[in-house]
């Protein structure tokens, strides 16, 4: 009897001891790592979501503009190839620790937003084709959709600044140093450049 | 264990993201004193209480939470870029549905923006948004007629919302869900389980030690950051509109909607 009631004792002194110790681990930071890895890769996600979002629109737009502006052939061609090109990359799952990885989406991506861009300019010199119900509508929604992605990357952007400077200040460091060795620094967009190659989408 | 963990985890990191984003400049952000912000004033006081009226309708039957918004100015923004910042920064919508609207109206730089939370994205679409600013709102806003405009563009957003009946119903349904709240009433029978079990340990422990005259089980620590994390969504969950008061319920946007010029 005596011994039971000893060795309940223990157990719950130890289960005591332990969450304890978990809640002080917690308060230390040992799950910030982790915690904003996850929030980046999610805005990730959504940068990825919406440039798919965006390649998804391109065939019809390129289909409706063609039926007003077929002699645009060379406009029209590049927004293929490039959308093409955007499609088609392979995006290695290393890809947000991978300067080369990133750099490569970034111009494909960003080559793709030049070819959309010239495409709508072109379409100001068509008066029928801007006035067609089908073409506003996916005007509207490339419209959208150019401002999604402009959030997502800025998203993205606040995500890893916030892993970044986790994992390179104390006492993130030492967390990584002692638990999270993989843990790498993330690339970044440069806000600059998202600016300077978001369309100009303006009707 | 792993409740405790992630709250700590949780707690840190929305600290954390509170310290970065008060060091990152953003814009001034007019302060929510109602489903009608009318800071350019735009809107008669009957006018506005027309409005509100009617948005609170639609809030009681869909839990869609739409705000109308007039901005003296945009502070140097695009009017895409101030308004996902100022839904975030309101959280209009509920946290889980993400169900709120802002049509956004700012008279000095001639611009206007429907601005759709991630949830209605679908319902709401960037091409219905579009159409309601060019046909019901700009075409009043052309001749000068602001009230009249921001009038017939509530009365279209709330037609495309409460449009299909049985979507609405649905949403109507998990509102009310949400607000029975059980994850908080799990969490205090979750901690009311824990303190019964360490006052019984330390009984147990107190009554062998005095029995057989040894040590004493030494004093019992709590774990002290993470409690406050139990209370910390409570702050986010309002549904908002009982009574006078009129908050946003933590919804997010990203970028829905359209926008429009004249």
């Amino acid at each position: 009897m005596l011994a039971q009631t000893h060795k309940r004792g223990h157990t719950a002194t130890r289960a005591v001891c332990l969450i304890f110790a978990g809640a002080m681990l917690a308060g230390c930071g040992i799950n910030t790592i982790p915690t904003l890895q996850e929030q980046a890769k999610a805005a990730w996600s959504q940068v990825l979501n919406q440039y798919q979002r965006r390649a998804d629109l391109i065939p019809n737009l390129v289909e409706t503009v063609k039926g007003y502006a077929a002699q645009e052939s060379k406009v029209l061609t590049d927004v293929v190839e490039a959308r093409a090109k955007a499609t088609q990359m392979q995006i290695p799952p290393d890809i947000l620790t991978n300067p080369e990885a990133f750099q490569k989406f970034q111009e494909a991506q960003n080559s793709l937003s030049g070819a959309l861009g010239r495409l709508l300019v072109i379409t100001e010199n068509y008066p029928d084709l801007k006035s067609n119900q089908n073409f506003l509508a996916l005007q509207s929604q490339l419209e959208g959709t150019e401002n999604r992605i402009a959030i997502a990357r800025q998203d993205y952007i606040t995500a890893v600044k916030d892993y970044n400077t986790e994992i390179r200040t104390i006492p993130g460091r030492w967390w990584r140093a002692l638990m999270y060795p993989d843990a790498e620094p993330m690339q970044n967009f440069s806000v600059a450049e998202g600016t300077e190659q978001v369309p100009e989408v303006k009707f | 264990m792993a409740a405790v963990l992630r709250f700590g985890g949780m707690v840190l990191a929305m600290a954390f993201a509170l310290w970065l984003s008060a060091a990152v400049a953003e814009p001034k952000f007019p302060e929510l004193t109602g489903r009608v912000v009318d800071d350019a004033g735009l809107l008669t006081y009957p006018e506005e209480v027309a409005i509100t009226a009617d948005l609170k309708a639609l809030e009681d039957k869909s839990s869609d939470q739409v705000v109308v918004v007039t901005l003296p100015s945009l502070q140097g923004y695009t009017i895409e870029d101030f308004g996902y910042q100022l839904g975030r920064q309101w959280g209009i919508g509920t946290e889980k549905m993400d169900n709120g609207v802002i049509l956004m109206v700012a008279p000095n730089e001639r611009k206007v923006r429907i601005e759709v939370g991630r949830g209605l994205e679908g319902t709401l679409t960037d091409a219905l948004s579009k159409i309601i600013i060019e046909n019901a709102i700009l075409t009043r806003f052309r001749e000068g007629n602001f009230a009249g405009g921001i009038k017939d563009g509530v009365r279209d957003i709330i037609l495309v919302l409460t449009g299909d009946a049985a979507e609405v119903e649905q949403r109507g349904k998990a509102r009310h869900d949400a607000d029975e709240s059980a994850v908080n009433w799990l969490m205090v029978i979750f901690w009311t389980l824990i303190i019964l079990w360490i006052a019984y340990s330390v009984w147990s422990s107190a009554r062998y030690a005095s029995r057989a005259g040894g040590r004493s089980a030494g004093p019992i620590f709590l774990p002290g950051p993470s409690w406050g994390g139990g209370s910390g969504g409570s702050g986010w969950s309002s549904g908002g509109g009982n009574g006078g008061g009129f908050s946003g319920g933590g919804g997010s946007f990203g970028g829905g909607g359209a926008s429009g010029g004249w």
